[in-house]
């Protein structure tokens, strides 16, 4: 078994996720290579083994159709079974291109390997496939942090140069920062989230009541903020922060993978869901099976009379 | 402009999930179904497009006919036509045969833009929109927050992990995929669900545009194994309260 790992450059810097693609080819068992669009005589992944290295002044950060032709030389010249993307905005938007070309199957956010078969999620997490692909080729994409190598990556690579006469038709004019200042979640010993559960903005108030009162900062899911009923500097997530508190509060916060990615390190967390199947379930070290306009106020006002 | 906006009805999220007797999918029966979430906002930004230059706009959906309830939604938002590709198998489909179809019908079509969610919440491959370019030879942009279109282009944000955002550009035809976020999805008015009753419903054997084989397989599916020793309360509020308290003195010092 052979495996081709699709390595991250962006904003000027290697993305750390290549490990994680090497932790999945070793739970395979499998050899493997690395392909990259980054900088040959600058930082590189640490990797042992051969190394193919797309310039990235050539080629650009994000460039879809360039990435995928410089790709497909490597594939040709490597012959993997499987290559393999981190199930990232990098990773998702080339994965199906490079799976299209070769008429391969593509197995999307990989969670783990069973036997040699793998496992994805399916609604939300609530469910699990097992799946298998047919053909000599597989792509994959990995769920980010399901894969993590017990030891730092170390190794020395064999860089060989990819060129090619490619253009896309796609042009990258910039990048935006994340909209950061006020408040730092992640300095906050307590966080109390409010998510889409929480129905109406004039909701967010009793988990902002509840976080007071536990000295702490309120916080919230994706669509929460989306909705603009909290800005996005209290955003928890693959997206937003990513925050490990002593107690994390997740009030009608289902548990998706992104929200999970930002505060699976809290100490402690507490579940409030009327769903007692929510996949958040999977990390909570109480879940309260309850609606959270009635529980937050009472929880409130039993912790202010403490 | 001619639009095309693809949309799939699932589950909510919510349901109690069972799982098929055949064990590779879960159980259709008694779920509440409803259009993918980020297919909504797909939908949204078509009609805003379709509402600021004019043109035509079609709303695609593969499935049984109960998806034509979905359907209705999109043509009360704002679509013009609906074609109901009409598949009572096409839960049991991959990503690439959803997508050969759909590029099946779009090919003669001339599409100037096509929408898509970027990942549809059931089975979440985030892959039948990018395939649907790459079989029409068209650009593709994925997981956009914000969209832009004038002269024969558009201009997007991609959001990128981290919460950064990357402003790209592309000539059309063009597809995007819809991330949340990108728009606020307006609620049907009742004038307007009214008049979607006598919007054109196109229908389609998926026999007609059903040419490539499956290549993955689910060989099976199951609930994930519960692997936090987590402690459920339920019960009277004020009790589940208590009991949280005496939980959380013990467990952690954020009440000392
Ligand atoms: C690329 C990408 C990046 C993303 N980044 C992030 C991110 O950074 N952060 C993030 O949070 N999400 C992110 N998401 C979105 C994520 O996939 C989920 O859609 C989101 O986390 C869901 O938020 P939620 O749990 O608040 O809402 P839902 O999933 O809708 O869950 C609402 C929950 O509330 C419960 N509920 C309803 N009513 C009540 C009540 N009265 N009392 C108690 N409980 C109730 C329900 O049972 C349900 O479990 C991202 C998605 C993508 C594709
Ligand atoms: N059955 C379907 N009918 C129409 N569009 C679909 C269907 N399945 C998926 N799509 C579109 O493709 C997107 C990505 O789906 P997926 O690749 O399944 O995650 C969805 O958000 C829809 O826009």
């Amino acid at each position: 078994m052979k495996t081709l790992l699709v390595a991250e450059y962006r904003q000027g810097k290697v993305q750390e996720s290549y490990a994680e693609l090497m932790a999945f080819a070793a739970a395979l068992g499998a050899e493997s290579a690395m392909f990259i669009v980054g900088v040959s005589s600058g930082d590189l992944p640490k990797f042992q083994g051969t190394l193919h290295v797309a310039e990235v002044s050539e080629y650009g950060e994000y460039n879809p159709d360039a990435h995928k032709y410089l790709l497909l030389d490597v594939v040709a010249q490597e012959q993997p079974d499987m290559i393999v993307f981190s199930h990232s905005s990098y990773g998702w938007d080339l994965a199906p291109r490079v799976a299209v070309s070769l008429k391969a199957p593509q197995i999307s956010e990989v969670i783990g390997v069973e036997d040699g078969k793998l496992v994805v999620p399916s609604c939300n997490g609530k469910l699990k496939r097992t799946m298998t692909g047919n053909g000599d080729v597989t792509v994959v994409t990995l769920q980010a942090g399901a894969f993590s190598l017990s030891e730092p990556p170390a190794g020395i690579s064999n860089v060989c140069p990819v060129v090619g006469e490619y253009q896309g038709m796609v042009t990258l004019l910039g990048y935006e920062a994340a909209e950061h200042g006020g408040v730092d979640l992640t300095k906050s010993s307590v966080i109390v989230s409010a998510g889409r559960g929480v129905g109406k903005p004039e909701n967010i108030q009793i988990v902002e009541g509840l976080a007071k009162a536990l000295g702490g900062e309120y916080g919230a899911s994706r669509p929460v903020v989306d909705a603009e009923w909290v800005p996005h500097n209290r955003q928890v997530g693959t997206t937003g922060l990513t925050v490990s508190p002593k107690l994390y509060v997740a009030c009608g916060i289902s548990g998706a993978v992104q929200h999970l990615a930002g505060m699976k390190k809290s100490e402690f967390v507490v579940a409030i869901n009327t769903d007692k199947d929510a996949p958040i379930g999977e990390l909570a070290d109480v879940f309260a099976v309850a609606d959270l306009k009635l529980l937050l106020p009472v929880l409130t006002e039993k912790i202010q009379a403490l | 402009m001619k639009l095309l906006v693809c949309i799939k009805q699932v589950p909510d999220m919510e349901s109690k999930f069972k799982i098929d007797e055949d064990g590779v999918w879960f159980a259709r029966a008694d779920l509440a179904w409803r259009m993918n979430e980020y297919d909504e906002y797909a939908v949204e930004q078509a009609v805003q497009l379709k509402e600021q230059t004019g043109g035509d706009l079609t709303v695609l959906c593969i499935g049984s006919d109960q998806v034509k309830e979905t359907m209705k939604k999109a043509l009360a938002m704002g679509c013009d036509r609906g074609v109901h590709i009409s598949d009572d198998r096409s839960y049991l489909k991959d990503p690439y045969e959803i997508a050969s179809m759909i590029a099946e019908f779009a090919r003669d079509k001339d599409f100037d833009l096509i929408f898509t969610g970027m990942q549809s919440q059931d089975r979440g491959s985030g892959q039948v929109g990018v395939i649907i370019a790459e079989l029409l030879s068209i650009s593709a942009i994925t997981t956009i927050v914000d969209f832009k279109c004038d002269n024969g282009k558009i201009v997007v944000k991609r959001e990128l992990e981290g919460g950064v955002k990357a402003q790209v550009e592309t000539p059309l035809p063009a597809l995007v995929t819809c991330q949340l976020g990108l728009n606020t999805p307006r609620y049907p008015t009742l004038p307007n669900i009214m008049k979607a009753k006598k919007k054109e419903m196109i229908t389609i054997a998926a026999e007609e545009l059903h040419t490539v084989s499956a290549m993955q397989k689910t060989l099976k599916i199951a609930f994930p194994e519960k692997q936090g020793g987590g402690l459920f309360l339920e019960g009277e509020v004020a009790d589940i309260a208590d009991r949280l308290i005496s939980i959380l003195r013990e467990k952690t010092s954020v009440l000392a």
